[in-house]
């Protein structure tokens, strides 16, 4: 029977989603054991969260080095792991922290590497959507320990109860892993809204809003979404770079991708075009996102989006 | 300083990308510099400009590192014509279809030979998008990894700092020399070559080395490519134009859909 190891995803001090999602897709693979990473300490609280999926293990590594020294000693402490158990597939969050893990584990085990990718099959063979999700490529790690990276909200996670088995090994973390020092850390500004590349929903706001997204918001809230925007918007200083959606900022694939005001130069598509249900709202008729979209409302995003964020309100009573 | 600034070239990001045999196709498209490597480039030269500037002679050098074929000496030249002094570029038949592990060995020696202070990168490559080289080279040298730095200060003395911005929250960061860096595109805006910056990057030397010269042997993918296969085009769905219900019409949809 193969083992597989997911690294455990955190929001805080709780497991995410995601990592009931890794759980799922290593399932597919062989036994899982989950990897948790926590301070001196924080092992045992920090495992009672990895409480959904298919985990049949969960190791606890604890040590302050990972909040002091981040990515380095995060990679240094699972390689070393993985070179003492051997698992046959390591998978890990496809997000800025864990595709740089997932770099540093694959240098120091000699291991080939796949990033973003969408599903795993019981063969390690990994699908990810290239091209701004034009192209669906099947690509498997020829040598060593396949390091796979899945992209959040990709997998259909496997949400029943899980009671792992658990297990404390020292975190093994060598020199040349604590270089860079982190001083402060803030958690992100969340605002009270979900995750742009975690969300279900995304409502996204591009030059059409001439830089007033109160009716953006106001719609995604009572969608409860996630907001985006396009380059157009973000560069005009009309919404913060960490919300843009395209080539150069987030790709996101929710259940709902709400355009309003986005032309959808290819730019943008190539961050939204694998949305499962496309709606536009532009008041060109020509605008090019038109063309992808499941549903395209012609008329003014300050009308449109109004209406609509009342007769959602009326719906739910 | 010794300032190094590894940069790619890559398609168009408005090119139309096809994959070949398991490859993307990089001969019949338009190549570019990397966009996020501009960001990556202007970061340099505003270090050396901050510290004594990068006049020939003087304290500080930034020196451009690239892996590629012979034409990427386009992409090369255009970060010479943005103020870098001079480049290096690897050329190497055994290198095509190199993955991101092959790229960050032989980016590794030249840095490692080179005994830079500070190796600047962009996040990501927009043609693969897997932001994995940086840490890649920070692993391989053993060099501090300050990654994703939307705020970079250097003390010439020895030590810099970042800010670190990611989905995960926001971090101060610092190490001293030698260390590896990527900059997140929101930290400056990249200067457009002058006229003067392009005649001079025409004398401005690139040494092309092959993998012999760099002292490295070529290693094969570690993955590969089974297949890839086109999507199918998104069909255009429904279209209203509002005529004063275009709101309900829309709740009514994701109604239909189940989506709210």
């Amino acid at each position: 029977m193969s083992n597989v190891f997911i690294l455990a995803d955190f929001a805080g001090d709780k497991a995410t989603k995601t990592t009931a999602e890794l759980a799922t897709a290593g399932a597919r693979i062989g036994t899982v054991t989950a990897v948790v990473l926590a301070g001196n300490g924080k092992g045992a609280a920090f495992a009672a969260t990895v409480n959904q999926g298919p985990i049949a293990n969960v190791v606890i590594l604890e040590s302050d080095d990972f909040a002091q020294f981040g990515v380095a000693a995060s990679a240094d402490a699972l390689a070393n792991l993985i070179k003492a158990k051997s698992p046959n597939a390591v998978l890990i969050a496809s997000h800025a922290f864990g595709k740089e893990v997932a770099a540093r584990v694959a240098v120091l085990t000699e291991s080939g590497i796949i990033t973003d990718a969408v599903d795993v099959a019981a063969d390690t063979t990994a699908t990810q959507l290239v091209f701004g999700g034009s192209t669906t490529v099947h690509s498997k790690v020829s040598h060593g320990t396949p390091i796979i990276t899945v992209r959040p909200n990709s997998v259909e996670a496997d949400l029943s109860a899980a009671s792992p088995a658990t297990e404390s090994v020292p975190a093994n973390i060598g020199d040349a892993a604590k270089k860079s020092k982190i001083s402060s850390t803030q958690p992100p500004v969340k605002g009270g809204r979900p995750e742009l590349t975690e969300a279900n929903i995304v409502v996204s706001g591009g030059r059409g809003t001439n830089g007033d997204f109160a009716a953006v918001e106001k719609f995604a809230d009572e969608l409860g979404a996630a907001v985006g925007a396009s380059r157009a918007a973000t560069d005009a200083g009309w919404y913060p770079h960490s919300h843009q959606v395209g080539q150069t900022g987030k790709t996101v694939s929710p259940q709902l991708y709400v355009a309003c005001g986005i032309s959808g130069a290819i730019q943008h598509r190539a961050g939204m075009q694998t949305s499962k249900t496309i709606v536009v709202v532009n008041k060109d008729p020509e605008a090019p996102l038109f063309d992808i979209a499941d549903f395209g409302v012609i008329g003014d995003l300050f009308s449109v989006l109004p209406q609509a964020t009342d007769g959602i309100s009326a719906k739910k009573g | 300083m010794k300032i190094a600034v590894c940069v790619k070239q890559v398609p168009d990001s408005w090119a139309e990308k096809k994959m070949v045999n398991g490859l993307l196709d990089r001969e019949n498209v338009d190549a570019v510099l990397n966009d996020l490597d501009e960001y990556a480039v202007e970061e340099a030269l505003r270090i050396a400009e901050a510290h004594g500037g990068n006049e020939e002679g003087g304290a500080n050098s930034v020196t451009v590192i690239s892996m590629g074929p012979d034409r990427a000496t386009e992409a090369v030249r255009k970060a010479l014509s943005m103020g870098a002094n001079d480049a290096i570029l690897v050329t190497d038949s055994a290198l095509a279809g190199a993955d991101a592990l092959a790229t960050s060995a032989v980016l590794s020696k030249v840095i490692s030979d080179g005994g830079y202070d500070i190796v600047i990168c962009g996040t990501e490559s927009t043609d693969a998008r897997m932001s994995v080289v940086p840490a890649m080279i920070s692993a391989r040298l053993g060099w501090a990894q300050l990654t994703f730095a939307s705020k970079v200060t250097v003390d010439p003395s020895g030590t810099v700092s970042i800010t670190r911005v990611t989905e995960a929250g926001v971090d101060e960061i610092s190490a001293t020399f030698p260390c590896v860096l990527s900059v997140v595109e929101k930290i400056n805006e990249p200067r457009y070559p002058s006229f003067k910056g392009i005649m001079a990057a025409k004398k401005k030397t690139i040494e092309q080395k092959d993998l012999a010269a760099v002292g490295v042997s070529g290693q094969s993918a570690w993955s590969q490519v089974n297949d890839a296969t086109p999507r199918p085009a998104r069909a255009a769905g429904i279209k209203v134009t509002d005529d004063g219900s275009g709101g309900t019409a829309l709740v009514d949809f994701l109604a239909e859909k189940k989506l709210i």
